[in-house]
């Protein structure tokens, strides 16, 4: 006897919260042979900006936690998707109208992926950072800081590995996110953003917009509170505008990518959201 | 005569050798530059000193085709190990021809000697021995292996430092393979034009530098330059907006060094004697045209009256006057217009109600000149506690608390340096990792070394100068080519790269251009650069 199935209904996730859009706007989500998925909240600017807010609000714990406890929050992210492999595989099948296997494929190595990450927490400032032999008696050392609030249009063509490959290295030094997830196949952000709501990352750390990155985009570019941009998956749409308007405020841009290897794990990828702080102090024996 | 005062030390100007007018330096030569000439002048006598070059855009792409023969030709190719001795022979020359430089850049700039000759000049000749040696070692830079060269390097500088500015941009180019092509400002050529000299002596192969004089529109040209692949600038927030603008959507990797709102914090354990000194040389330093200067003092409550009184009492004893003079501590203000901004913005602060003191001096009767002056009773929403003033010109803010102080020093979009003066190492190490910008000097202030990066937060500029960090600026990482070769091929491995393929930054990553090579260009990408840039990936 066959049963009637729980549709789910997909929200945003901002500051920890799963609200709707604030504009009450939805948009279908189809799979790829055209069924009826799921509706998916149309974020509007007004929840741009209070996903702004919330990140803001949240830097500072997330920068300020120790290097070893960003690490174990990152890795306790991998353990919770891997508990949650079959439900993404199926997710990822719907959306994107792979195989099984593909969906496999994609789900592992996004686990991975994470997991890489996770092990850079306690050990990016070791090799990004310096002790600089300066020619005087100053202790002077330089060690990486995250940049902020980043920004970020996840890569288009993938539901969870792209979202993934362009949000965790951005967390992985302290910086706060807001991600815009695919608009053909959000489905998947929203599942990640409860596990990520259920792995100790503190609220605000990562908060998920699903709608159009060509409408919301600009508002983020453009927000004076936005301290980085990444596009990585912005390339369809009119990016140089975005990054114009990022110039206004000499917002750390990185340009996007396409193809299979785009936002592919790299230690340029943590750099690009941190800032080298310097401190120089006088030695004396006074 | 007071007791306070010397008889006047002036530094000879014999040695130095002035030519009656200066061209462009393009390929290794001196030519004419197709734009009107104009005069430089000594901002302290208004004096002429030499008729300078003007590059028009013209002048500019032929400078920018020598740099792009000079790096196909030669210097791509030559080993890191040559390219550091070239290096190392300009810093010798440097400090050979330390005092004609001195006189020069004091001439021009109107800053005293002792600090073109204690700080300007040995740190310029610090710098090129520090990158020369880097030349031969760029796989140890943490950029991975065969880290690439990015190729023509579009430079702009200020009149702050301007043979300093020179070093920083052109040691870590040459080091890391990139040739150049650098704009001084135009109101201090003059120093820039006598390196150009120093790399004829060097033998320095044609094309590998060139410099080309001029104001504004020289440099936007040089910024704009479609065979420009790397743009470095310092300078002023509203240009660097404009150079942000310029490279969007290119190739054009970017660096940028803009202005700040330093605050300098003082807690009431501080050594009092040391700070006041240190306050003094935060702000008055380079008669205040610094953009990373303490301009913003902050004082904890209980000692401001105490903090203010000696720091009157020490500013009265400053020496304003002849920047050749060895007893000067003051000196000109760079040109007229800056002296009009300073003047501006000083007015407003009285307007918006602080309360301003100025060091009693003589203000000699031509030249620019702005005695050292104090505002008390700032608010942080006062004018002259947010814009940079860029002058002799110090704002006295005070706190109470520890937070109070990070939030007061942290309210600023700019984020380039900070200064602490506490005695107890755990609240200074405490408060630089919750102060929001670049470089923190703790019970010390303008510090500057070749080995320590430098470079701001937020509107202070993206990337970092100086230090290994450094080189990063001017190079792409490693694996591009091979990561490239592997697109069609097999996916990567998570963990096995540390070096990333494809991305393109302006932030204080690398960017791989060449990742342009065989990805999908990325849309809008104002063409042109990919194809060279394929070319130039693959001849590596």
């Amino acid at each position: 006897m066959s049963r009637l199935a729980v549709p789910k209904t997909y929200k945003l996730f901002i500051g920890g919260a799963f609200p709707r859009s604030e504009s009450g706007r939805i948009y279908e989500v189809r799979s790829a042979a055209g069924a009826f998925l799921a509706n998916a909240a149309l974020a509007s600017r007004k929840d741009a900006r209070d996903a702004v807010v919330a990140a803001r609000a949240a830097v500072g714990g997330w920068a300020g936690a120790t290097a070893y406890n960003r690490g174990q929050v990152l890795y306790r992210i991998a353990e919770l998707l891997e508990g949650r492999r079959i439900q993404f595989i199926a997710e990822i099948e719907e959306q994107e109208g792979v195989t099984h296997a593909q969906a496999s494929a994609q789900v592992d190595e996004a686990i991975d992926r994470w997991v890489w990450y996770a092990g850079w927490a306690d050990k990016f400032a070791q090799v990004a950072g310096n002790a600089n032999p300066v020619a005087g008696p100053f202790f002077n050392i330089s060690v990486p800081e995250p940049t902020g609030v980043v920004a970020i249009v996840a890569p288009q063509d993938s539901a969870l590995l792209g979202f993934v490959s362009a949000i965790a290295p951005a967390l992985v030094t302290g910086n706060a996110v807001v991600v815009v997830a695919s608009e053909r196949f959000p489905l998947s952000a929203i599942s990640l953003a409860e596990v990520l709501a259920t792995s100790d990352v503190p609220k605000g750390v990562v908060n998920v917009l699903t709608g159009s990155p060509a409408e919301i985009a600009p508002w983020l570019a453009s927000h004076a509170d936005v301290n980085a941009l990444d596009l990585v998956g912005a390339a369809d749409l009119e990016w140089v505008d975005l990054e114009i308007a990022a110039a206004e405020t000499l917002t750390r841009v990185l340009r996007p990518e396409q193809g299979p290897d785009a936002a592919a794990p790299s230690l340029e990828r943590i750099r690009a959201f941190t800032e080298t702080k310097t401190i120089w102090h006088t030695k004396s024996l006074k | 005569m007071s007791f306070l005062d010397y008889a006047p030390a002036p530094e000879s100007r014999s040695v130095l050798a002035l030519r009656e007018s200066y061209g462009l330096f393009i390929d290794g030569e001196f030519v004419e530059g197709r734009g009107t000439p104009f005069q430089t002048i000594s901002p302290a006598t208004e004096e002429r000193l030499a008729t300078i070059a003007n590059a028009n855009e013209a002048d500019v792409s032929d400078a920018v085709a020598a740099a792009r023969r000079a790096y196909d030709r030669v210097w791509s190719k030559m080993s890191g190990r040559d390219r550091g001795k070239y290096l190392f022979r300009i810093a010798r020359l440097v400090q050979e021809r330390a005092r004609e430089l001195a006189v020069a850049e004091s001439l021009d700039n109107g800053k005293p000697i002792k600090e073109s000759r204690d700080v300007d000049i040995p740190l310029v000749a610090a710098w090129f021995f520090y990158y020369a040696g880097w030349a031969d070692k760029l796989d140890y830079a943490g950029l991975g292996a065969n880290p690439r060269s990015l190729g023509v390097a579009g430079q702009v500088i200020p009149w702050n430092f301007p043979l300093l500015m020179l070093a920083w941009k052109i040691a870590p180019a040459l080091a890391t393979g990139n040739t150049v092509v650098l704009k001084p400002a135009e109101t201090t050529p003059l120093t820039a034009l006598i390196f150009a000299e120093i790399l004829q002596q060097a033998d320095l192969p044609p094309g590998v530098v060139s410099i080309v004089t001029g104001a504004g529109d020289t440099g936007a040209a040089l910024v704009a330059h479609p065979d420009v692949d790397k743009v470095a600038f310092t300078g002023s927030t509203s240009v660097g907006r404009q150079i942000a603008r310029t490279v969007a959507g290119t190739n054009k990797k970017v660096t940028l060094e803009l202005g700040g709102k330093a605050a300098n914090i003082v807690f009431d354990d501080a050594p009092i004697d040391q700070a006041v000194d240190g306050i003094v040389n935060g702000i008055f330093f380079n008669q205040g045209h610094v953009c990373c200067a303490g301009s913003r003092l902050l004082v904890q409550e209980s000692i401001h009256d105490e903090v203010v009184e000696r720091l009157k009492l020490r500013l009265s004893t400053l020496r304003l006057g002849d920047p050749l003079d060895k007893n000067t501590d003051i000196g000109a203000i760079n040109s007229r217009e800056q002296l009009e901004r300073i003047t501006r913005l000083s007015d407003l602060g009285d307007a918006e109600g602080a309360e301003r003191w100025t060091a009693e001096c003589e203000i000699p009767d031509n030249g620019f000149w702005f005695a050292p002056t104090i505002f008390t009773n700032v608010q942080t929403s006062h004018a002259i506690a947010r814009e940079e003033i860029f002058g002799p010109v110090l704002s006295v803010l005070t706190f109470r608390t520890p937070g109070e102080a990070v939030a007061k020093a942290n309210n600023t979009p700019y984020g380039l340096s900070a200064g602490i003066w506490t005695e107890k190492g755990s609240r200074m190490l405490q408060l630089a990792d919750q102060l929001r910008a670049g470089v923190i000097w703790a019970n010390t202030f303008n510090r500057f070394d070749p080995a320590s990066p430098f470079g701001g937060y937020k509107e202070s500029g993206y990337g970092r100068e100086g230090g290994r960090h450094g080189l990063g600026a001017y190079l792409a990482p490693a694996s591009s080519s091979a990561v490239s070769g592997g697109r069609g091929g097999a996916q990567r491995r998570v963990g096995a790269s540390d070096a990333s393929p494809a991305l393109v930054s302006a932030a204080a990553g690398a960017e791989a251009s060449a990742a342009g090579a065989d990805a999908p260009a990325p849309k809008r990408v104002r063409a042109t650069r990919s194809t060279r840039t394929a070319k130039k990936g693959a001849a590596k």
